[in-house]
């Protein structure tokens, strides 16, 4: 993962002025008195949210809306715009701006009624197809999903109407502490030499915490691999930059093994064979399934879910209902076990279907180029300028072969404690584990245990596992950003979106006019 | 929007009963009823009436067939294509003077009134709705 989506790991440094000392690292609560000893300013403001993604962006979008200043809301991010840490990973794992992402036409991180849609957007500009596809999809089409450019475009410019930029503070959370007298200091470490003190404090009585991933975890084999080799070019994962793969097979024609069924390893196999079909390369695919799906499954006959090949096919990572429909109020109703079964029986690796690389890849099984295995990689050891890979298949036992290159298309993501700051709440503020295992939030997203005369919440792919599963999207995002919205105008914070309200500034949005 | 039962129902109540009456009044006088307004009114009313009291019915088949679907979606294509039984058996409910307190309606008033309700309800429930109600897409088209 790239630097800017991993917070990095601050290490020893000297005492500098202004720097967290013993006893503030020990306390579970902080007094104004502390801070000014340990010499650490203080800025007031009532709502601060950090991680500055796009759940940040969502959220304080939002708000703005809801008719709150820019005056009492802070984003305190690394990040110089917010699809920043975003794009860098569509980038690498083959989603740059002028492909499809895998979200709906109405899941519109710039625009919170989520009308008009990128789809009717498209139409409106002439393309009428896109207005044809949302009508008939997923019946007689795939689903539509927008551009990556024509979303990081929308959201550049939502994010100046809402005067976005007069928010932002450049820095990295080093963790957030409750306050004697209520509220929370979240603590920010401002770029070296931007300010006189090493840390600056914010006190708030709100806090949202939307960091996006933990930490990227890689399955033990590739770890191992990497210790013991120290090669990390031949046997790369798909969520690193990996470009250098696709250039060597352009250089010389080569074997790579693909592991993984997810959007990623579809992405990845689309584009090795979009290189073949236009660079005329020779490219031989394996691709290894651990599981290998071949025919719809599931539960029941009310709930099967479509797969054939190899893969399970979905339209987006969740069902669609967990967004607003059916899914969406069952798990909402659910508790402990129930919302355990439920989320396996949604859960597992699918992928969107999508003519075009199902074409590609039916074309490749009968000219013999893409084949397909089952099983686990056992062993991989580097031989000469290629890479050994023992497989071990169910049926078969241990197969061995030999490729330029591995891409990895599994994405295991990092338990919550890798993460500093997540680490911090579960330690010091009373924050607890949900069922499975990431931060506990309750329905208005305000993080369990850790209220103190205010709240601090949280959206984004640490809560998952909660009473809403859609959380990683734009869609669920925003589906957070109106439970902490509707939470934060119950506390007087922002202005109720009534129907007047909503109408009227949606109208703004669509004169583009400041707010 | 992903509708929930609940959500179905109330949506359909409520366009109905505000679009659809609405658009109703533009377009009943201009319809070739070949009866006086009132009676027109009467009549087109009443269509929308029968397709509101009747939709709750449809709603709870609607939903059935929702449940063999894995996504437990309602593509939008289904909102549109769902006119043709529903508008069907209201014609035959009126043509078989099931309906007793109207005398007829001419088939092509029919047609124009009915399709074009059903298609601007439709057009409103697949966009503008979401506009003065926020909440409505995310609690599955429930209003209240
Ligand atoms: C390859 C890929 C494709 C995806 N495609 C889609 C899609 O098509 N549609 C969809 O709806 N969703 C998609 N998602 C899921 C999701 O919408 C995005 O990941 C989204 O960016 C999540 O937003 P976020 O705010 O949670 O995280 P991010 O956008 O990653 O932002 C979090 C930021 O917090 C910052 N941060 C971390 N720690 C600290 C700290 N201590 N202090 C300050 N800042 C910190 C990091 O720099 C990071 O950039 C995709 C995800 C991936 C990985």
């Amino acid at each position: 993962m790239s630097e800017s989506t991993i917070a990095p790991q601050q290490t020893q440094t000297p005492p500098q002025p202004g720097d967290l000392n013993d006893q503030l690292i020990a306390s579970d609560f902080w007094t104004d008195q502390m801070l000014a000893e340990a010499g650490i300013p203080v800025v007031d403001v009532p709502f601060v949210t950090f991680g500055g993604g796009i759940g940040s962006f969502v959220t304080v979008d939002y708000l703005r809306i809801c008719g709150v200043p820019t005056s009492a809301m802070r984003v305190l991010t690394p990040l110089k715009t917010p699809w920043e840490s975003y794009e860098y990973l569509t980038t690498v794992s083959q989603i740059p701006r002028g492909e499809r992402l895998r979200s709906d036409s109405s899941s519109c991180p710039d625009n919170i009624w989520g009308f008009p849609s990128y789809a009717i957007r498209e139409a409106l500009q002439g393309d009428l197809k896109q207005a044809w596809n949302v009508l008939v999809e997923p019946i007689f089409a795939n689903y539509y999903t927008p551009r990556a450019g024509h979303a990081f475009e929308s959201m550049e410019k939502e994010m100046y109407r809402i005067r976005y930029p007069e928010m932002v503070v450049n820095g990295q959370v080093r963790m957030v502490r409750r306050r004697v007298g209520g509220g929370y200091f979240t603590i920010l470490t401002p770029p070296e030499g931007a300010t006189p003190t090493k840390r600056i404090a914010y006190r708030s009585q709100w806090v949202h915490v939307a960091v996006g991933y933990p930490g990227l975890k890689f399955l033990p084999d590739l770890q191992r691999y990497r210790n013991e080799h120290n090669d990390y070019s031949r046997v790369v994962n798909a969520y690193e930059r990996h470009e250098h793969v696709y250039e060597r097979l352009h250089q010389r024609p080569g074997t790579v093994l693909i592991r993984g069924g997810g959007i990623v390893a579809s992405r990845v196999l689309q584009r090795l064979i979009d290189d073949r079909d236009q660079r005329g390369l020779q490219t031989q695919i394996v691709h290894l399934f651990r599981t290998y799906v071949d025919r719809p499954h599931g539960t029941g006959i009310l709930k099967r879910r479509k797969g054939a090949d190899g893969w399970a096919y979905q339209g987006f990572n969740y069902p669609k209902s967990v967004w607003g429909g059916q899914l969406k109020q069952q798990v909402r109703k659910s508790e402990g076990e129930e919302r355990a079964r439920l989320y396996k029986e949604m859960g597992g690796t699918n992928t969107p279907v999508r003519r075009d690389w199902k074409e590609q890849l039916r074309r490749g099984r009968s000219e013999g180029w893409y084949r397909v295995m089952i099983g686990s990689i056992e062993d991989m050891r580097p031989v000469g300028d290629l890479v050994e890979v023992t497989v071990s298949t169910p049926d078969q036992g241990p197969h061995t072969g030999t490729f330029d290159a591995v891409i990895d298309c599994t994405g295991l993501e990092a338990d919550i404690r890798e993460h500093r700051v997540l680490a911090d709440l579960l330690d010091h503020s009373n924050a607890q584990r949900n069922p499975v295992g990431r931060l506990d939030v309750q329905r208005n997203f305000e993080v369990t245990g850790a209220q103190n005369g205010g709240k601090i919440y949280a959206s984004g792919s640490a809560t998952l596992g909660g009473p809403f599963p859609g959380v990683d999207t734009f869609f669920g995002l925003q589906i957070a950003a109106q439970e902490i919205a509707d939470d934060l105008i119950a506390q007087g914070f922002a202005q109720k979106l009534g129907p007047g309200r909503s109408t009227s500034q949606w109208w703004k949005w669509v004169r583009n006019k400041q707010i | 929007m992903l509708p929930t039962l609940s959500g179905r129902i109330q949506t359909r109540i409520f366009l109905l009963a505000v679009v659809g009456s609405i658009w109703t009044l533009i377009i009943t006088p201009v319809l070739p009823t070949e009866a006086s307004l009132a009676a027109s009114y009467g009549a087109t009313f009443s269509v929308l009436l029968v397709v509101l009291v009747l939709g709750v019915l449809w709603e709870l088949v609607y939903h059935g067939i929702q449940q063999f679907r894995w996504e437990k979606d309602w593509p939008t294509l289904f909102g549109l294509l769902t006119a043709i039984p529903e508008g069907l058996l209201v014609w035959f409910l009126f043509a078989g003077g099931a309906i007793p307190w109207i005398g007829s309606l001419p088939g092509p008033a029919f047609v124009i009134h009915f399709v074009s309700t059903w298609l601007i309800v439709w057009l409103v429930a697949n966009g503008p709705m979401r506009v003065p109600f926020i909440h409505w897409r995310i609690n599955g088209g429930r209003l209240i």
